[in-house]
């Protein structure tokens, strides 16, 4: 099993290292023809704004589609979690569409409002998951078929349509893997 | 519950910008200009580095009218200076919402014996470093990021290449060193003892560090990443060469594909003419940048 970690820019290293604790083959993608050989891609935070260029510009919008219609899991967090998107404030994107939420970039506010709270998480019960929210995004609303695992502050904070897993905050900077851990079950369970 | 200005959540913002650049930028359009090339956060001043350096006088935290102009044009984390251990401009663009504070050489220092004491503030800090122990007495006073200091304002980047080889020659040196050698070690790089003794076993520096200083060039971005930067800083580099969307651009495309070779040999093509460049032994000792508030 080998998983892709989109290393156009962000915090990459950190999912890799995370994976790693798992014993599992992780690898950085640059190029769409190094996503071959991976059974599930996770998308890190970092700037959304300039991974989406990067995106676009080495032609990975319309692999990344075909991936995840083939069914391969992807992980989008923070910036990962605006790009597989639907909607951003209400408009639909032009790019990968690939989870039915509508979300709000920046919507804590500038970086003095970025912060660290003890998270319930629907499958990590009982113990808490200190999640970290930089500049990060808020899901408006979200569709049917999306199912929500977090809340905090009314919003939903983790979610999964399909084989398509989001959260607004950062699991790869702390130091509690199992957010990961039940992202390679999905993984696992494709292959 | 919440907790906020955590040293994680503070670093974390750095951990976001690496494989990034961040750019310097005088007015909203070059800011637009930045974030449209896919700069990861751009720094808001009043004068690029090569304009203090030419021009002379007291360089000092840009007018915040001109920075909050920045932050309502882009969408990007908007960073701006202060000068060392002015902790009162600090408290002023804290209250602005600036995303990171530079806490810089660049500009001219307020305090000549110390710096501001960063774990006061919510908004997290950047500093300056020339070698490892300087490094780490600003993350003891609470800088949750480090760029090595390079020589600014000169497009030359043989101080950026000194600055980031010292560094991790420090760091390796730490690693192979007995237990009982580390205190020694901690009195001779002027640095926490603590914090040498987690870096001898984490084998890195606890937060992000960056490059800055003299880069001008896509091929100087690729060598920084190259020799272990998280990210780049390009001051002057930028809106003093020809063509600065494209250089911007290109320099973008050469930090995230920093080991592909036919990438950057793609995106260093006619680019136009990079910001002329200084030799540094052309500057007179007291015009260096680099040792201000070590």
């Amino acid at each position: 099993m080998i998983v892709g970690v989109l290393a156009l820019q962000g915090a990459f290293r950190e999912h890799i290292a995370m994976l790693r604790q798992y014993n599992v083959n992780a690898k950085e993608i640059r190029l769409p023809s190094q996503l071959q050989d991976t059974d599930g891609l996770i998308i890190p935070g970092g700037e959304s704004t300039t991974i989406s260029k990067l995106i676009e510009e080495y032609c990975f919008t319309d692999r990344i589609k075909e991936y995840s219609l083939s069914g391969k899991p992807i992980f989008g967090t923070c910036a990962g979690s605006i790009l597989l998107a639907d909607k951003i404030e209400g408009r639909k994107q032009d790019f990968l569409n690939l989870i039915d939420i509508d979300i709000r970039r920046n919507a804590y506010g500038r970086q003095v409002a970025s912060r660290e709270i003890e998270l319930d998480v629907e499958f990590l019960r009982p113990d808490p998951f200190r999640a970290i929210f930089i500049r990060a995004p808020i899901i408006e609303s979200m569709g049917p078929d999306v199912i929500p695992f977090a809340w905090y502050n009314n919003s939903v904070v983790l979610a999964r349509q399909d084989n398509i897993l989001v959260s607004t905050f950062h699991p790869e900077l702390t130091r509690d893997e199992r957010i990961h851990g039940y992202f390679l079950n999905m993984v696992r369970y494709k292959v | 519950m919440e907790k906020f200005g955590t040293l994680e959540v503070k670093s974390g913002l750095a951990e976001m910008l690496k494989g990034g650049v961040i750019m310097d930028v005088t007015t909203p359009e070059q800011a637009k200009i930045a974030e449209d090339a896919g700069a990861v956060s751009v720094m808001a001043l009043e004068r690029v580095p090569a304009d203090i350096r030419a021009q002379g006088g007291v360089a000092r935290m840009t007018d915040p009218a001109i920075i909050e102009k920045i932050m309502d044009i882009v969408s990007i984390p908007v960073m701006a200076k202060v000068r060392i251990g002015h902790f009162v401009e600090a408290q002023i663009l804290e209250s602005l919402g600036v995303d990171y504070i530079d806490e810089s050489e660049v500009l001219t220092p307020a305090d000549e014996k110390y710096h501001v004491n960063k774990w006061k503030f919510k908004v997290p800090f950047v500093c300056g470093a020339t070698n490892l122990g300087e490094a780490l007495r600003r993350i003891g006073e609470g800088a949750a990021m480090i760029r090595t200091k390079g020589e600014a304002g000169t497009g030359n980047v043989i101080e950026a290449v000194k600055h980031m080889r010292t560094i991790n020659d420090e760091i390796s040196k730490l690693t192979v060193l007995p237990e009982e050698e580390l205190m020694t070690e901690a009195k001779n790089l002027g640095a926490p003892y603590e914090l040498v003794k987690m870096i001898a076993h984490e084998k890195k520096l606890p937060v992000v560090n960056f490059s800055a200083g003299g880069i001008a060039t896509p091929a100087d971005a690729a060598m920084m990443m190259q020799l272990g930067a998280d990210g780049v800083f390009v001051g002057s580099g930028i809106f003093k060469s020809e063509n600065p969307a494209k250089m911007a651009h290109a320099i973008v495309q050469a930090v995230t594909h920093y080991n592909n070779h036919d990438i950057l040999a793609k995106v260093s093509k006619s680019l136009g003419d990079a910001m002329p460049g200084l030799e540094i032994s052309e500057i007179d000792e007291e015009n260096m940048l680099q040792s201000r508030g070590n």
